[in-house]
């Protein structure tokens, strides 16, 4: 017979207030195999957790069982607990009495209940559990930052600097991503370029550092401390070797388009460096738009070029690659502004983004710095600034807050001041968020001393009146309609997920949220895991986010992944599925359904009556298992079962919960 | 008690399967937004959906449950790569077995609910708990004891 221990938990109130706690324990004393069973304030406390441990071996309890909060919180705190007192930590089984019962309950009773027929179900399960020991996999000292924004760049870094090799992956031709479209940063007003391009330098310069741009991760497989990926390096039509990266080529390159990178503000040829400050500093064909793949004639780049760097025979090289580690970093897009017809965007070339703002007024952008309006290259007198375009709008944009446009509008008006003392910023605003080190202060700044004038309220329709801008709103403090002759109107448009964050998160197997957001492990107390071991996330795929923060994500992920790549093992999960040898009958349907390869066929000779037969069987490799179960149900004759979750345990939580 | 007074006093036994990184974690994220739904709801906490025998649905019906439900990740978003396409097919199949050996399909119901859907895990327990509470007692499977 199991000498069972239960250990109920009061989480302060948080159980205790809706479920009996006293009742549980009285209730799990008389359940099957339960011989002691005990209640604290605070189980996962040092108080708590030395309770359970004194119990095991006073008690001599063989399981245990821990009716608190989620096993997906605590179940490792409670395991190393029975570890440390000498149980295996497998041992150890949790009801989730908190998160599925008495948050979500109201009535004592029903609760209590409940979570008595948790606490049998978890203890039947328990009966069942055997001692596992995980195996030992080795881990590739190597990591892979896929997006070089700021936060690919702080995290690739920050992994060189501790000594481990780098790739860091970058879909377009330079590394920087959108702080390197920035002109200055709140609330410092740094000048983005002057604090990120050395960064940038830091990075392409670093032994440790592989820069690999203009390529995309196509297939992730593997697992922690042994992802195998292949990467498309897509051809650049330009021999990075040879490529001096003097100019000539787009220099004299005839076609011409918008340039992504001043938000098609400006334009580039078709041979390009997106910026001047470019990393690497060498061009790339944008193949779509270029003479020579459109009509077979042109190739004047290949002409001109003095070390023949231009190689239109080019073709996309795929490499693979094995790591330890990987860290997300793809960031982020604006919503595009289809919906919001009211503010007239796209119909006249005054009205743009807060992004297209950042480019006009940036000292390395399509206008030299000068605030111009695009229409007609004059300096604007009234700039009116909308914030919220599409954030905190549940019916045509996104329900959450982009965080960071309350500030980078203030920075605008601050800059227009600055430059033009004579123009005057309105702002629009819905309420201003200014949570952040110095942030108030700033915002107090744009108003107090560079003349910013707020108007709380929205802005029913924009439209164009001549040369003019009609914006008419309603101050909302003042009760009164609004009326502004603006000649630039910037519209705060919302963060939103990268447009294909879906697929990359798919691709690494990653889960997102309803707004494609890749999704951190806990959003408290695992802020850059995934649920998948080994794969980290910084910056804006998690959500709307400031450069501070971003970094700071970055490195926090860059910690996690160097504690993977430093370790020359790591312990596997046990939690795998394991083949009864005896009852295979070598069908093998379990391999058709088994998404990591994990089983294989093999050989068994046996002695039957005097004769060796040979016969198949199912081998798994308990490394590469993954512990899904999907072989256990596919089956026919039920040899094949799951360490953890097995068979007759999940049969008899069935039976405990419908008791 | 008369079968009216019997059906209204009718508290349903709902199983659930629950997949540890989508519907798990979204009944977690229920309880942590403090939402509520009937404690009618007992989930079994199990790695993936295609770990859920269809041996496992009978037992429950077996055992009394008046209604069962296998939450798992949306199609194309399985922790475990392709296990919620073999749990979709499989448990059609048996939601027509149910079917034919005459138990009320609408007994049995699939889910796909992500660790974000907290409020869909609510609604989905409320939806379920009214629809079987309607039903009346799961009377065709339960073991005699």
């Amino acid at each position: 017979m199991k000498r069972i221990g239960v250990f109920v938990c009061k989480c302060g109130t948080n159980i205790a207030g809706t479920v009996d706690v006293e009742a549980v324990v009285e209730a799990a004393k008389k359940m099957p195999g339960v011989v002691h069973a005990a209640e604290y304030t605070y189980m996962c406390s040092e108080i708590g957790q030395t309770m359970i441990q004194d119990a095991i071996e006073s008690e001599k309890l063989d399981r245990i069982v821990v009716s608190a909060c989620s096993p997906r919180l605590h179940e490792p705190t409670f395991r190393k607990a029975a570890e440390a007192a000498g149980l295996n930590p497998y041992l150890v089984e949790i009801a989730n009495i908190r998160e599925h019962c008495s948050w979500v309950h109201k009535d004592e009773e029903e609760a209590t209940k409940k979570a008595i027929a948790m606490a049998r179900t978890a203890v039947a399960k328990a009966a069942r559990s055997r001692e596992l020991e995980p195996s030992e996999i080795s881990v590739e000292d190597r990591a892979l930052v896929v997006g070089a924004g700021i936060a690919g760049i702080q995290a690739a870094l920050d992994i060189a600097d501790a000594g481990y090799e780098v790739d860091l992956v970058e879909k377009s031709s330079t590394i920087g991503g959108r702080m390197a479209q920035l002109d200055k940063t709140f609330p410092t007003l740094d000048c983005s370029a002057c604090i990120l391009t050395p960064k940038m330098v830091d990075a392409a310069s670093h032994p440790n550092i592989n820069l690999i741009t203009y390529s995309e991760v196509e297939n992730v497989d593997g697992y922690v401390g042994n992802f195998e990926v292949t990467i498309r390096k897509k051809a650049r039509y330009v021999d990075m070797e040879k490529c001096t990266g003097c100019g000539i080529c787009y220099e004299k390159c005839p076609s011409k388009v918008d340039n992504d990178f001043d938000e098609g503000l400006a334009q580039r040829k078709a041979i390009y460096v997106p910026f001047p400050q470019a990393v690497p500093n060498k061009p790339v064909i944008d193949r779509p738009n270029c003479r020579w793949f459109e009509k077979g004639k042109c190739a004047v780049c290949q002409k001109v070029c003095p070390t023949e760097a231009v190689d239109f025979e080019m073709e996309d090289e795929i490499v693979e690659q094995k790591y330890g580690a990987i860290v997300v970093a793809t960031g982020f897009d604006l919503l595009k502004l289809d919906d919001f017809g009211e503010f007239s965007y796209g119909k006249h070339p005054d009205i743009i983004t807060s992004l297209e703002f950042e480019r006009l007024i940036n000292a390395s952008g399509p206008s030299g710095g000068k605030l111009v309006r695009p229409s007609n290259q004059e300096v604007p007198e009234n700039v009116v600034f909308i914030q919220c375009v599409g954030s905190r709008d549940k019916s045509r944009g996104k329900p959450y807050c982009s965080k960071i446009c309350c500030m980078y509008t203030a920075k605008h008006a601050i800059l227009i001041k600055e430059k033009y003392p004579d123009t005057q910023a309105y702002v629009f605003y819905i309420d201003v968020r200014t949570g952040g080190k110095e942030f108030e202060e700033f915002h107090r700044r744009a108003v107090e001393n560079y003349d910013a004038t707020y108007l709380r309220g929205i802005v029913g329709k924009v439209f164009p009146d001549g040369d003019k801008l009609l914006v008419h709103g309603v101050d909302s403090l003042s009760g009164r309609t609004v009326e502004i002759e603006a000649d630039m109107v910037v519209l705060a448009t919302a963060m939103t997920a990268r447009e294909d964050a879906g697929a990359v998160s798919r691709l690494m197997g990653v889960s997102c949220d309803s707004h494609d957001f890749m999704t951190e492990a806990h959003a408290k107390l695992r802020p850059v895991e995934t649920h998948s071991a080994g794969i980290f996330l910084a910056g804006a795929c998690l959500g709307p986010k400031d450069i501070p923060e971003t970094v700071a994500q970055a490195s926090g992920a860059a910690a996690k992944a160097i504690g993977i790549i430093s370790k020359e093992t790591l312990l596997s999960d046990p939690c795998v599925s394991e083949v009864d040898e005896s009852t295979c009958t070598g069908c093998m349907n379990c391999i058709n359904v088994c998404p990591y390869k994990a089983i294989s066929e093999k050989t068994l000779e046996e002695k039957v009556h005097g004769k060796v037969v040979r016969r198949l069987v199912a081998e798994i490799n308990e490394v590469l298992c993954q512990g899904c179960g999907a072989c256990t149900v596919a089956c026919r004759p039920g040899a094949m079962n799951l360490r953890g979750f097995s068979n007759d345990q999940i049969l008899a939580e069935v039976d405990a919960v419908c008791l | 008690m008369s079968v009216n007074a019997e059906q209204q006093a009718f508290e349903p036994l709902i199983v659930v399967f629950g997949c540890n990184w989508c519907s798990y974690a979204g009944g977690d994220l229920a309880g942590t937004s403090r939402m509520t739904y009937p404690p009618n709801v007992r989930v079994i906490r199990v790695p993936c959906s295609s770990r859920v025998n269809p041996n496992f649905v009978l037992r429950a019906f077996q055992r009394g449950a008046d209604g069962v439900v296998v939450a798992g990740c949306h199609p194309g978003d399985c922790h475990y790569v392709t296990g919620n396409y073999y749990a979709r097919r499989r448990l059609s199949a048996l939601r027509r077995f149910l079917e034919f050996i005459g138990v009320e399909p609408e007994r049995f119901e699939v889910h796909w609910i992500s660790g974000s859907e907290g409020a869909k895990f609510a609604r989905v327990m409320e939806e379920v708990t009214e629809k079987i509470r309607a039903l009346g007692p799961n009377r065709k499977m339960r073991d005699v004891r």
